[in-house]
C-alpha cells in the first residue's frame, strides 16, 4: 500500500506544510522515501509551467490552476517559487489562492469532490444524495478523509441545473448523480482509478435545446460572417449592428454597438476583445450549450468585434466549472487558425487577430466585467473603480470590450444576415430572441430561446410546468414574480434576464430558496467594500434568526433597512443586488416572513439557552437544569 | 472661468481630475471617509464616503467631479447610511476602545463620534484573529483592522510591498509579506510610512503608549471634521 502510494501520481504530501498546519497522520514509510524526490519532482514541474506560461505574471492564476491539479493544494514552497519565478511578492501569490475557492493552501482529497449546492440541485435531491455521499465515502462535508484520499464540499452552482444534481471531480464536471452513480464512484474511489479511466457516462452533459429561434436554428457556416463583413465593409457593419439594436445578453444590457465604437474610437495602439463565459448566476446554462455547440460561431463574433475595433489579441474567459470544455474549444481553435480564420491575414484580408482562453477558479464574482478583467491580468477578481470603463481602460489598461457569449454568436449572425433581421423579432426596446435556461419544476428543463416580449405564462406551458407558484428570472440577482404575475414579459422593459429561469412549484417553500439565494451571496461577496462584505454576512444572519422562528416584528423591519443598504451603497452588482431576493419576496410575501414571528413584544438579539450548548457539551450535561428558558412565553 | 460642483447646495470650484472628495477638501468640506487619504491612490471600499451625485450613490473619493454635479453630502438619508456603515466596521472586527491605545486619535471612533453613532446595533461577529507583535519596533492587532489598505499602499510606495489583504468575502484578512508570515521576518522598518499610516489601532509604534495621555489626543480636542486630511493621517501616539 504504501510502496504503491510512493510509487503512483501526486499523493499531496506537503512537506513545508504537514507539522505546522496539517492535522493529517502522514505515513512516514513513504514520507521518507519520497520527500527529496517531491521537491525536485515539485521545483521542475513549476519551472516548466512558468516557462509554459512566458514567465508571466499575468498567468499566475492559471499556473497555480494547474499547481491545484497536480498537488491537491499549492504548496507553500511552490508560492516561494512562483513569487520569485514570476517576480511579484509572495502575497500577491497568497492572495489569489485564498481567494479562488478551486484553489487552496492546504492538501484536498487526491480526489477532490464538489457538489453543487444550487437550488435547482437541492430540489433534485441533493441534500439526501450528498448525505449518502458523505456516507459511502466515510468522509465530512468540508473535510479531507483521513488517509489523504477524498474531500467533499458543496459549491456554487456549477450550471447542470438542467441534469442535476451535479459536481465536479477533481474539476470534471458529472452530472444526473444518483445513488446507483455515487455507490460507483466510491467503488473507483476505493480502488484509486483515475478519474480519466473512468466511465464516460459520468461526465455526460446533454444540450437539451427544447425550442430554438433566431440564433440556434441555424448554424452559419465557419467564416461567412467575416466574409460577409469584409465585402460588406466594417463600418457598414458595425451600422448593421446598430439597426439590429442588439443588447448585451449578460444582463445589462448595454448596446453592443456602442460599446465596440467606444473601443474603436478610443485613442490607443493596443485593443483587447474579452468574452465573458463565467456564467456564474445560480440557474444560467445557456452559454454552456452555446460553447458546447455554436463555439464556431462565437470565436466569429469576437473576430467580428476584433475586425471592427482594432484589436489584435482576444480571451475567453471560461468558468472553472466548465473546464470539461477547455480541450474541445481549443481544437476548435485550432481548426480555425488552419483555416485562416484566425491567426494572420485573416480571410484574406489585413487582419491579425488570435484567442486564448482562460480558466475560472471558482468566483462568481469574475462574471463582473471589470473583477474578470482583474483575474484576466492573474489576479484576485475585485471590481474596479468606474470611470474609467473597460471600453476605455480595461485589460493591462487598454480599451477592451467584453460582451457575453450569446452577444457575440448574435453579433456573428446579424454580419450574416443583417440588422433589419434581427430587428424585426422582439419588442421595442429588447430586439431579437433570448436564450433562456429553464430548470426546477418542469417536466422539460432545457434551453429555450424565445422573441423577446414573450410572456412568462407562454413559457410555462412550453416547459411543462403545473401548479406554479412562483419564477425566479434572471438568477438570485434577478426578481422573484408570483402566479399572479405570468401575464408580465421578458424584455429589457418589464423582466430583464441574462437567461436564468427558474420554476418553483406549490410543493416550495419560498424562505428556503431566499435562504439558499442569500448564503450564495455572502459566500461569493469578494470582500471589497463594506456593505456588501459585513452587509451580506449580517443579512445571512439576520434573515436566518427569522427563520429559526426568533425573530420579532422590529428583526422584519430591520432586514429591509439592512437589504436596502447594502443594494443603494455597495461597490458593485454582487452586493446592488445581494439582497433582492429577500426584497423581492418581502415585498409579495410578508406573511409568509410574519409567520415566522415569535408573538413577543422583545426578542433579545441573543440565544441564552443556544450559547449554553458548549458548556453543555463540554459538561456531558443535557438534564433540563442544564437549560434556561427566556422571553416572554 | 472655473469650474463648479454643487455640494448641498455651496459651489464649489474644482480642476478637471479632481475626485469629488478632493474638490470638497480644498473647499474645506468635510465629507466622512476612511479608506481615503489624500496622498494615495484612491481605493473606493469603506464607502463611508458615498454621497449622492444627481440623484446617484457615488464614492466621493473615487467618483470624478463634473461641471454642474449636484452633490448631496450631509443629508439624514446619507447621515444613517454611514452610521450603518460604521456599525459594520465596528462588528466585523474586536474594537474595545477604552483598552486601545489608538483612542483619541482613531479615526474610525472619531467618524463614529461624528456620525452620532450610540451602539453596535448589528450582532458582533467576535472574529478570531491573531496578534503580531513579533517585530521590535511595531505591532499588528487585527482585531482592529477595517481592510483601508492605506498600509498596502503606503508600502507599496516604497516599494516594499510589506502588507497585503487576502481571502475572500468576510474572510478577508491582512497579511505580511515574509517568508513566516510575521512582521519580524519582513522588511518593515520603523521609519517607513507604513507604520503611522494606519486609520485604527491595527498598526501600532511600540513604545510610546499612552505617551498622550487620553483626553489630550486629537480627536478629543477637536472633532474630525476640524482636523484636516494630512494631520489625520499622520494620526498616531506621539
Ligand atoms: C456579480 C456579477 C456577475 C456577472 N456575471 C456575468 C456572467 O457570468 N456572464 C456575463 O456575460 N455577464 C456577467 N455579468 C455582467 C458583466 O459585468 C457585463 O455586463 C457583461 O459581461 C457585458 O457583456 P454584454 O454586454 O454582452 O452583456 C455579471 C455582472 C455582475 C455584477
Ligand atoms: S481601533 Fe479605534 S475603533 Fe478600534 S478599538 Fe481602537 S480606538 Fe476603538
Ligand atoms: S492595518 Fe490599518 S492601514 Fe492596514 S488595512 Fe488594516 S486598518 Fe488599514
Ligand atoms: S465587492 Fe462587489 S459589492 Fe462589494
Ligand atoms: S473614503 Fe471613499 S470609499 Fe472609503
Amino acid at each position: 500500500m504504501a510502496a504503491q502510494h510512493c510509487a503512483g501520481s501526486a499523493p499531496g504530501i506537503d512537506t513545508g506544510a504537514v507539522y505546522s498546519k496539517d492535522k493529517r497522520p502522514v505515513d512516514t514509510s513513504c514520507f521518507f522515501g519520497t520527500r527529496k524526490y517531491q521537491r525536485d519532482d515539485m521545483k521542475k514541474f513549476i519551472e516548466t509551467l512558468v516557462e509554459e506560461h512566458g514567465g508571466r505574471a499575468s498567468e499566475l492564476l492559471q499556473i497555480l490552476i494547474k499547481v491545484q491539479a497536480r498537488w491537491h493544494h499549492v504548496p507553500r514552497d511552490c508560492i516561494e517559487q512562483l513569487a520569485e519565478q514570476l517576480h511579484i511578492p509572495r502575497t500577491r501569490v497568497i492572495s489569489v489562492v485564498e481567494f479562488y475557492t478551486f484553489l487552496h493552501a492546504q492538501p484536498r482529497g487526491e480526489y477532490e469532490i464538489l457538489i453543487s449546492d444550487s437550488i435547482t440541485d437541492r430540489m433534485l435531491g441533493k441534500p439526501q444524495l450528498m448525505d449518502f455521499l458523505a456516507a459511502k465515502l466515510q468522509v465530512q462535508v468540508g473535510a479531507v478523509r483521513q488517509d489523504g484520499l477524498v474531500s467533499l464540499d458543496n459549491t456554487s452552482c456549477t450550471g447542470m441545473c438542467d441534469q442535476g444534481p451535479a459536481g465536479l471531480i477533481n474539476g470534471r464536471a458529472v452530472t444526473a448523480l444518483d445513488t446507483r452513480k455515487v455507490v460507483a464512484i466510491a467503488e473507483l474511489i476505493a480502488s484509486k482509478v483515475p478519474v480519466e479511466e473512468w466511465s464516460g457516462d459520468f461526465f455526460l452533459v446533454h444540450d437539451n435545446i427544447r425550442k430554438a429561434g433566431l440564433l440556434l436554428g441555424d448554424t452559419i457556416g465557419n467564416g461567412v460572417a467575416l466574409h460577409s463583413a469584409f465585402a460588406r465593409g466594417l463600418d457598414e457593419t458595425l451600422r448593421e449592428l446598430d439597426i439590429s439594436g442588439l443588447r448585451g445578453r449578460g444582463g445589462a444590457g448595454f448596446k453592443t454597438a456602442l460599446k465596440w465604437r467606444f473601443a474603436k474610437q478610443e485613442q490607443d495602439s493596443e485593443r483587447f476583445v474579452v468574452c465573458n463565459a463565467d456564467e456564474g448566476e445560480p440557474g444560467t446554462f445557456k452559454d454552456r450549450v452555446l460553447l458546447n455547440s455554436h463555439a464556431h460561431e462565437l470565436f466569429e463574433g469576437m473576430t467580428l468585434c476584433a475586425a471592427i475595433i482594432g484589436a489584435k489579441q482576444g480571451f475567453l474567459y471560461l468558468r472553472g466549472e466548465y473546464q470539461y470544455l477547455y480541450e474541445p474549444l481549443q481544437q476548435v481553435l485550432q481548426q480555425r487558425r488552419q483555416s485562416g480564420l484566425l491567426g494572420g491575414n485573416i480571410a484574406g484580408q489585413d487582419v491579425t487577430f488570435d484567442i486564448e482562453i482562460h480558466v475560472g477558479a471558482g468566483a462568481y464574482i469574475c462574471g463582473e466585467e471589470s473583477a474578470l478583467i482583474e483575474s484576466l491580468e492573474g489576479k484576485c477578481g475585485i471590481p474596479r473603480n468606474r470611470p474609467p470603463y473597460p471600453v476605455s481602460q480595461g485589460y493591462l489598461g487598454k480599451p477592451t470590450v467584453v460582451n457575453n457569449v450569446e452577444t457575440f454568436v448574435a453579433a456573428a449572425k446579424v454580419a450574416v444576415h443583417g440588422g433589419d433581421w434581427f430587428a424585426a423579432r422582439g419588442t421595442e426596446q429588447s430586439k431579437g430572441s433570448k436564450i433562456l435556461s429553464i430548470s426546477g419544476d418542469c417536466r422539460h428543463p432545457g434551453i429555450y430561446e424565445y422573441n423577446f416580449g414573450v410572456s412568462v405564462a407562454g413559457i410555462l406551458d412550453d416547459c411543462g410546468a403545473d401548479d406554479v407558484f412562483g419564477v425566479q428570472i434572471g438568477g438570485p440577482s434577478g426578481t422573484f414574480i408570483g402566479n399572479a404575475e405570468f401575464d408580465r414579459k421578458l424584455a429589457f422593459e418589464d423582466l430583464a434576464t441574462g437567461g436564468s429561469f427558474i420554476v418553483f412549484d406549490n410543493s416550495r417553500n419560498v424562505l428556503d430558496i431566499v435562504q439558499n439565494f442569500t448564503d450564495f451571496f455572502a459566500h461569493e461577496s469578494c470582500g471589497f467594500c463594506t456593505p456588501c462584505r459585513v452587509g451580506t454576512a449580517l443579512l445571512k444572519k439576520q434573515f436566518d434568526k427569522i427563520q429559526q422562528g426568533h425573530g420579532s416584528a422590529g428583526d422584519l423591519l430591520e432586514l429591509e433597512r439592512l437589504g436596502r443598504l447594502i443594494k443603494t451603497t455597495s461597490h458593485c452588482g454582487l452586493g446592488q443586488t445581494a439582497a433582492n431576493p429577500i426584497l423581492t419576496t418581502l415585498q409579495r410575501y410578508p406573511e409568509l416572513y410574519q409567520r415566522q414571528l415569535k408573538k413577543i413584544s422583545f426578542e433579545p438579539g441573543f440565544d441564552l439557552d443556544g450559547s449554553l450548548e458548549t458548556a453543555r457539551k463540554l459538561s456531558r450535561r443535557n438534564d433540563p437544569a442544564a437549560h434556561l428558558t427566556q422571553g416572554g412565553e | 472661468m472655473s469650474k463648479t460642483i454643487s455640494i448641498d447646495g455651496r459651489q464649489v470650484e474644482f480642476v478637471d481630475g479632481q475626485t469629488i472628495m478632493e474638490a470638497a477638501a480644498a473647499a474645506g468640506v468635510y465629507i466622512p471617509h476612511l479608506c481615503h487619504h489624500p496622498d494615495f491612490t484612491p481605493h473606493g471600499s469603506c464607502k463611508l464616503c458615498t454621497v449622492k451625485v444627481n440623484g446617484r450613490n457615488c464614492s466621493a473619493c473615487t467618483f470624478p467631479a463634473q461641471e454642474g454635479q449636484e452633490v448631496l453630502n450631509e443629508t439624514d438619508e446619507l447621515r444613517e447610511d454611514r452610521r450603518m456603515i460604521t456599525q459594520m466596521l465596528f462588528v466585523e472586527g474586536n474594537h474595545f476602545c477604552p483598552s486601545c491605545e489608538k483612542s483619541g486619535n482613531c479615526q474610525l471612533q472619531a467618524v463614529a463620534y461624528y456620525l452620532q453613532m450610540l451602539d453596535d446595533h448589528f450582532p458582533l461577529f467576535f472574529a478570531s484573529r491573531e496578534l503580531d507583535a513579533s517585530h521590535p519596533e511595531v505591532m499588528i492587532d487585527h482585531d482592529r483592522c477595517i481592510f483601508c489598505t492605506l498600509c498596502v499602499r503606503a508600502s507599496h510606495l516604497d516599494g516594499k510591498e510589506v502588507f497585503a489583504i487576502s481571502g475572500r468575502g468576510i474572510n478577508k484578512h491582512l497579511i505580511v509579506n515574509s517568508p513566516s508570515g510575521k512582521l519580524q521576518d519582513s522588511a518593515l522598518e520603523a521609519g517607513d510610512r507604513a507604520v503611522d499610516i494606519c486609520p485604527t489601532g491595527a498598526i501600532l509604534r511600540k513604545g510610546i503608549g499612552y505617551r498622550v495621555p487620553i483626553g489630550k489626543r486629537i480627536f478629543d480636542l477637536k472633532k474630525i471634521d476640524a482636523v484636516s486630511l494630512a494631520e489625520q493621517g499622520g494620526a498616531h501616539g506621539e
